[in-house]
């Protein structure tokens, strides 16, 4: 047996309490590597106590959608782009070797194998962990995706001014 | 060691990154101030990664250490 951690140092601020410190998520991208990592940090984040908050915005709010919902849109042309790739977390395409889902199905069978959780598994758990997840109004009006579409436990959707708060007030803003 | 008085037990072997830290967390909310909980992992990286959630969070750590591959922890709730 050895020791193998030091006690940490505890960051304070000058009156003594613990610091919140505040990260913000621009979620754009909706490709599977990147909701993973959006969905390791979130809920990571949310566990270290940092109050966390996502704006989930263009491609990035098809991963929102409901796993069940296969065609969301209210005219053909949001009707065909949901059909050309279907919405939900669970069917997120790889930018990387995706071959048809092909890419995807063996990713998820070595994160099986390796007892790595899904970003399904990761997105359930930062809500319960009391992450902040704002969809994009823009983007909803745009895909023709309706409240319902979403899953539940979002945030109401706001706009760019919003996400602009957030990320001005906070210590760390990534955009993935 | 051993004469701790552990309240909760953590078994989070075979886990990979976060996942550690979010069983910990889960576990840590379910008892009082004060009280200790026990995690044990077996991803090398979770050495480092405690000990920054226990400095993010202010959950101390009391006790640390390993053997056969497993590592040990032991955290007071804050």
């Amino acid at each position: 047996m050895s020791a193998v951690a030091t006690a940490p140092v505890i960051q304070t601020s000058s009156e003594g309490a613990i610091k919140t410190k505040k990260l913000v998520i621009i979620d754009y991208s909706g490709e599977l590597e990147k909701t993973w990592a959006t969905m390791i940090l979130t809920s990571t984040a949310a566990a270290m106590e940092m109050e966390t908050s996502v704006f989930v915005t263009f491609w990035g709010l098809q991963t929102f959608v409901k796993d069940k919902k296969r065609i969301t849109g209210q005219n053909w042309m949001q009707k065909m782009m949901s059909f050309m790739k279907r919405p939900g977390v669970s069917h997120r395409p790889l930018s990387k070797m995706n071959f048809m889902g092909m890419g995807p199905w063996m990713m998820f069978q070595l994160a099986k194998k390796y007892n790595v959780s899904k970003p399904k598994d990761l997105l359930e758990m930062s809500m319960a962990l009391g992450v902040k997840f704002y969809p994009c109004q823009m983007t909803m009006d745009m895909f023709g995706l309706r409240r319902e579409d979403l899953l539940d436990g979002m945030e109401e959707p706001v706009g760019a001014a919003t996400a602009l708060q957030l990320m001005t007030e906070a210590d760390s803003t990534l955009f993935i | 060691m051993g004469n701790l008085d552990i309240k909760l037990k953590v078994d989070a072997t075979g886990l990979s990154c976060p996942l550690p830290i979010l069983k910990a967390t889960q576990a840590i909310r379910t008892v009082a101030s004060g009280e200790l909980i026990e995690v044990v992992a077996t991803d090398p990286g979770s050495v480092k990664d405690f000990a920054a959630w226990a400095g993010s969070t202010g959950n101390a750590l009391v006790e640390s250490d390993s053997a056969d591959g497993k590592y040990r922890f032991v955290f007071r709730h804050k």
